[in-house]
């Protein structure tokens, strides 16, 4: 696994997750620059995420839908604050209606990103997340990720039964 | 698992209750120790009516036990809706490992 450290605070709020992959950093940004490449992975499993619009610059805006495995839809958007290609972006990641507009009832997690170069040609990619408070935190997991998350959980169920 | 704890509404009280800092320091101290209100009363600069009403909301939650001797009222923590609560940040680890893990699927498409 990729993963190589996840710190949660609870106090905080706060997640972050730390993860090393064998291709350049060029490369790993793609993943996030190309919508194609991106909506390939933002999505759980069973909730595969399709992105719409795609502006990577500050001020910009990132809109995608989550489609579900009964057809029901889980939109949101990215308001994008900071970017520094190939290195660092920083988003503010909410819910949105179906039209793709933000959902201003709903709670928002900022989502900081870095990547950096390591000597053997890889990337060390840093995902700091935090969320306004525990509720919040609480509420985006009640909101349209269950399904992915209870398939999940059941993949490492498998897992750890196989080994 | 994940879905079960979360759709249960003693697990939104867990959330309320450890929003809160004197609450979760009342929390961890009876974790290790067995105190009476009167004795948290004096750790925090609040009075112990204060404390009462804050441990009133951790009992409420689940997170504390309340036990008379004599006249004093014992609390204890309860490890378990502590660990409910640890859960909700597991399941948004869990949305990140897929990710990475679907990122991971498509640098290995690489030539």
């Amino acid at each position: 696994m990729p993963i190589t450290r996840v710190d949660k605070d609870l106090d905080a709020h706060t997640m972050t997750v730390i993860a090393d992959y064998d291709a350049p950093v060029e490369r790993v940004w793609q993943l996030y620059a190309d919508p194609r490449q991106l909506e390939r992975f933002w999505g759980p499993p069973t909730w595969p995420a399709t992105v719409v619009d795609h502006d990577l610059s500050p001020g910009g805006r990132v809109t995608y839908f989550m489609t579900g495995p009964d057809g029901g839809k889980s939109s949101g958007y990215w308001d994008v604050l900071e970017v520094d290609a190939p290195r660092r972006f920083v988003v503010v990641d909410g819910f949105a209606d179906d039209t793709g507009e933000p959902n201003p009832d709903m709670p928002t997690t900022r989502m900081e990103l870095e990547l950096a170069s390591r000597p053997d040609g890889g990337t060390t990619m840093t995902v700091h997340s935090t969320f306004p408070s525990t509720e919040a935190m609480q509420q985006m997991l009640e909101m349209g990720m269950e399904e992915g998350m209870r398939e999940a959980m059941g993949q490492i169920d498998e897992v750890l039964a196989q080994g | 698992m994940v879905v079960s704890l979360l759709d249960r509404p003693e697990t939104d009280r867990v959330f309320h209750a450890l929003a809160d800092a004197t609450r979760r320091d009342i929390v961890s101290t009876v974790l290790v120790q067995e105190l009476s209100v009167s004795a948290l009363a004096r750790r925090y600069p609040m009075s112990v009516t204060a404390v009462q009403k804050h441990v009133a909301v951790l009992e409420e939650a689940g997170l504390v036990t309340r036990r008379r001797r004599g006249r004093e009222s014992l609390v204890q923590g309860d490890i378990s809706r502590v660990q409910d609560a640890r859960r909700a940040l597991d399941a948004f680890e869990q949305l990140w490992r897929d990710r990475v893990a679907q990122m991971d699927e498509i640098l290995a498409e690489d030539p």
